[in-house]
């Protein structure tokens, strides 16, 4: 994997020039090891972390308060479960295996977004978290439906389309506690307070220090920098909290008339590094869940593979 | 609302078999729809749990349309939350069965085939029935059913016949669940009052259809049926099993520590 | 972890409405077609998308090649006479 092969350069400008123009790479077109690697790592990730995400939120399905909200986010966690499927399946028309996705996982060796390593605590966390993570992914991922990788850009259209109802809902519950009791608004600015920080770290660190930039944009698979991203998410998210009656945890926020934009204080990089890194408050039990859901599924696995087997012999015996 | 069974020495009109009846049917929608929800992030496979949640997510729809019908039985101004979040123990109707803990993948889809077999029959019953609320949500639920029914007969069959080990665990499974498939049969003052009024079914005339319908997928499973002269029941009277107050405790929690909270 | 064998990548097809084919939805794992079947009904089609499913093996589809596609279909490009807007006629005659 670490010794690269020379590309020919013919095949390397044709490339670059048809995604400059808008087309789309399908699965078998020629197209550069950077470009497939980027992608595998990108999308698995995305996947990866549809598949963690589900944990935190999954936690309240059982103790959701109302029977309308417990259905409202069984669906919600069930289309975390599917966006998962569809992005593994996007990675596996570049050549890597749903095995050797999962066993990266379990390594440590890929990455999910880290806001997963987060806890939710109270009931609000999953408002939280439908209207603040929700809000940072869709805006995130809108622009990847124009990706130039045709599979990526199916799939991420198709979540899209299917998450819009998540952050309706993040937003309902948070309403529904802003308009009750002292103690459930007390839980809706504590879970704010928390979720804000890590949303806002979402979009990763600013674009100066992300060296793949510019390659990503120039081959369409990234369509705006982090910080535009961000500001976006910012701009919409301040209002929608006003309405609420809700504060930040960030006294530098406000408006610039002069940008057109609001800004915010210092972001703690050194948090979103350590989370990263696996020091987050979460991180160790969210890899022993899902290596324990691994591991207690391999004698369901092994043997619907077994009666698969007998089944075909079955068949073909009966055929001869 | 005339018709009257007598139960415990005292007049039971058939409002409140009607009601108690709807509880019965919403109940083990309910709790095994908190049983199944318990897998989400936990299966097997991240498609066993999209699957699984489909489960639920019938099961909770039943439970909020049957809840919901209850309350308007009752006449109380009881809504579908207000049965399911402030009722303790004694009030819930629903079979032991449901309220089984989930154990391994394999207990689980017996317990999931076991109830559904038996639910796609009720339903299908029900869906005849007189009361017209009951047959519509009935014509929906059967379909759901049907559905768990084959789902899960099929995950049985593939566990049964797939390697040692998954044999082993879902005969391990069939013999834990075995004892409390009797009292889902077993027909009290309520169900007789309900089926004759033409209501509700009698749940031991399905039994026959059931035993060789749940026969033929054990036998294609090459598992063996489990005999036993253990029957626990008492689940429809609210006599449950210990795990019950502990799926409520989780169910019904936020509701309980802030009452009146709208949410 | 344990040498597990993986499931068969199965392709997904479906018809979303009486009247129109069936279309390619997406790919899943499973371990037998039937398997496949209820994987595709779970995973593609929770919001009522389906009528029919197919489900087909991955590796029971012949596919051409990237490489062939000049050889393979740029020669009906030049083939304008198969469209209608080849032929002159005059606008003051209908129904052509």
């Amino acid at each position: 994997m670490t010794q690269t092969v020379a590309e020919p350069e013919h095949l390397r400008s044709a490339f670059d020039a048809y995604v400059a123009d808008e087309k789309k790479i399908e699965p078998k077109d020629w197209m550069p090891d950077t470009y497939r690697r980027t992608l595998i790592r990108q999308i698995s990730q995305h996947a990866h972390s549809e598949i963690i995400g589900m944990q935190p939120e999954g936690n309240w399905i059982t103790r959701a308060p109302s029977l309308r909200r417990k259905v409202g986010l069984m669906a919600k966690v069930q289309d975390e479960a599917g966006h998962g499927l569809y992005l593994y399946s996007a990675a596996e028309t570049l050549g890597v295996s749903r095995d050797q996705m999962d066993a990266d996982l379990m390594s440590g060796k890929a990455k999910y977004s880290s806001i997963f390593n987060y806890p939710t605590l109270t009931w609000a966390d999953i408002g939280a978290i439908g209207w603040l993570v929700d809000g940072a992914a869709i805006t995130n991922q809108i622009p990847i439906c124009r990706c130039s990788y045709g599979p990526y850009a199916r799939a991420m259209i198709r979540i899209c389309k299917e998450e819009s109802f998540h952050q309706r809902q993040g937003y309902e519950i948070m309403m529904k506690l802003c308009q009750g009791t002292e103690e459930q608004k007390r839980m809706a600015q504590d879970a704010l307070n928390r979720w804000w920080w890590p949303s806002v770290m979402m979009f990763g660190p600013s674009d100066a220090d992300s060296p793949h930039s510019a390659q990503n944009m120039a081959w369409r698979i990234k369509r705006f920098s982090n910080d535009e991203l961000r500001q976006r998410f910012i701009d919409m998210t301040v209002k929608q909290a006003d309405y609420l009656g809700l504060t930040f945890p960030d006294p530098d926020l406000k408006w610039n008339e002069e940008r057109g934009h609001y800004d915010i204080g210092e972001i703690d990089w050194d948090e979103f590094w350590t989370v990263v890194k696996g020091n987050g408050p979460c991180n160790r039990q969210r890899m022993a869940h899902r290596t324990r859901a691994h591991d207690e599924g391999t004698w369901v696995r092994e043997a619907a593979t077994a009666f698969a087997d007998k089944q075909r012999a079955r068949q073909q015996q009966a055929a001869a | 609302m005339t018709a009257a069974v007598a139960r415990n020495d005292q007049a039971l009109s058939q409002q409140d078999a009607l009601y108690d009846y709807c509880l019965r049917l919403g109940d083990n929608a309910l709790i095994l729809g908190q049983r199944v929800a318990e897998w989400t992030s936990n299966a097997p496979t991240v498609e066993l749990d999209i699957a699984l949640g489909n489960q639920a997510l019938d099961l909770f729809g039943q439970a909020r349309m049957l809840l919901d019908y209850a309350g308007r039985v009752e006449g109380k101004g009881r809504s579908e939350d207000d049965i399911a979040f402030l009722r303790d123990v004694l009030d819930f109707r629903n079979v032991l069965l449901v309220e089984q803990p989930n154990g391994d993948f394999g207990q689980t889809v017996v317990r999931q085939f076991l109830y559904a077999t038996f639910a796609s029959a009720l339903y299908e019953g029900l869906s005849q029935s007189k009361d017209e609320e009951l047959s519509g949500i009935a014509q929906k639920a059967v379909k759901e059913m049907a559905y768990h029914a084959r789902h899960n007969g099929e995950w049985v069959v593939r566990l049964g016949d797939g390697t040692e080990e998954s044999h082993a665990r879902v005969q391990a499974g069939l013999d834990a669940l075995w004892p409390y498939v009797h009292e889902v049969f077993e027909a009290d003052e309520i169900d007789l009052a309900m089926a004759e009024a033409g209501i509700g079914v009698d749940p031991a005339s399905l039994k026959d259809a059931w035993l060789a319908e749940v026969t033929a997928v054990i036998e294609r499973a090459t598992l063996t049926l489990p005999e036993t002269d253990w029957h626990p029941d008492g689940g429809k009277r609210g006599h449950h099993s210990e795990h019950l107050g502990f799926i409520l405790a989780d169910l019904q929690f936020l509701q309980r520590t802030y009452p009146g909270a709208q949410w | 972890m344990s040498a597990e064998k993986s499931w068969p990548l199965y392709e997904v097809f479906i018809r979303s409405k009486q009247g129109l084919a069936h279309q390619h939805a997406g790919s899943l794992h499973a371990a037998d077609p039937q398997m496949a079947l209820e994987n595709a009904r779970d995973v593609y089609t929770r919001r009522g998308e389906g009528l029919s499913v197919w489900v087909v093996p991955s590796d029971a589809i012949t596919a051409s090649s990237p490489d062939d596609k000049g050889v393979m279909f740029d020669p009906a490009d030049s083939k304008v006479y198969r469209h209608p807007t080849f032929y002159d006629v005059p606008d003051e005659v209908e129904c052509l």
